[in-house]
């Protein structure tokens, strides 16, 4: 039977949103505060969701260790503490939480083979969250 | 057609273990969680419910009778509890939270009587949490 595995985590991180695509002035005008040049930081909430047929023989969708594994290693070792900005995935695209989404989901895709990768979600504030599940409409 | 999610909590213990595998494979593939003497958590129960909303009652459901139903059927059975020792379908299966999930659904599904099950939802612990919507 199918089933579908959800993990949070943490890390926190700082960024800036600016867009070389637009002036000073439209920058200012479309981020806000979020355009400040010293830029800010968040307690990112990241939530993975997997899912798959549960395995008889262990009960589960895919090992936790393996999941927390890939997590801790390619995601939260190389994001948690660091500047957005300065990272590859945002060499050429905004670090919003749009595009952080879809940075992580696609290291997890690239990469986890223990399971069905079904979506990312991200809360940023209490206040805001974002999911991506590569184009594909959510389950709720 | 609306959703209508019920929240329940129930505390019980449980352990992993596979009896088909030796202990050294069991021990390499649940760690900690292999500790026969068994370890506990707080358990969160979401059930979702879907339907369409009465035109004379105003309900999708009538919660008293979801919350009778859920009281009966999963608390009684699980709260306070060795999961693996006390719930019977546990006897031969692991009570991971994906296994709970679906026991949840099995004993909740064939007694809903207006309302459709959408969804099962067990969080083992605020980071972790397991959905079944009854997929083969």
């Amino acid at each position: 039977m199918k089933a579908y595995l959800t993990r949070r985590y943490m890390f926190s991180a700082s960024h800036r949103l600016h867009s070389d695509a637009m002036s000073e002035a439209e920058n200012a005008a479309t981020y806000g505060k979020c355009n400040n040049p010293h830029g800010h930081g968040h307690n990112y909430m990241l939530e993975v969701t997997v899912s798959g047929p549960v395995d008889e023989a262990t009960g589960m969708v895919c090992n936790l260790v393996d999941l927390d594994g890939f997590v801790h290693t390619k995601i939260i070792d190389r994001f948690d503490l660091q500047n957005l900005n300065t990272m590859p995935e945002f060499v050429s695209a905004v670090p919003t939480t749009e595009n952080l989404c879809i940075a992580i989901y696609d290291i997890l895709r690239r990469g986890f083979r223990f399971a069905h990768l079904e979506k990312v979600r991200f809360e940023e504030t209490m206040m805001n969250s974002f999911e991506y599940a590569g184009g594909a409409e959510l389950r709720h | 057609m609306v959703y209508l999610t019920r929240r329940a909590e129930f505390s019980a213990s449980h352990y992993y273990h596979n009896p088909d595998l030796s202990p050294e494979e069991n021990q390499r593939l649940f760690g900690k969680c292999n500790n026969p003497n068994g370890h506990g958590h707080n358990y969160t129960l979401e059930v979702t419910v879907k339907g369409n909303v009465d035109p004379c009652s105003g309900f999708v459901v009538d919660l008293k009778q979801l919350k009778d139903v859920l009281n009966r059927e999963v608390l009684d059975a699980m709260d306070h509890r060795f999961l693996n020792k006390e719930v019977p379908e546990f006897l031969h299966r692991i009570p991971t939270t994906e296994n709970i999930a679906i026991v949840v659904w099995q004993r909740l599904a064939p007694k809903l009587q207006q309302a459709q099950l959408h969804r099962v939802r067990v969080y083992e612990t605020p980071d972790l949490f397991a959905d079944f919507y009854g997929e083969p």
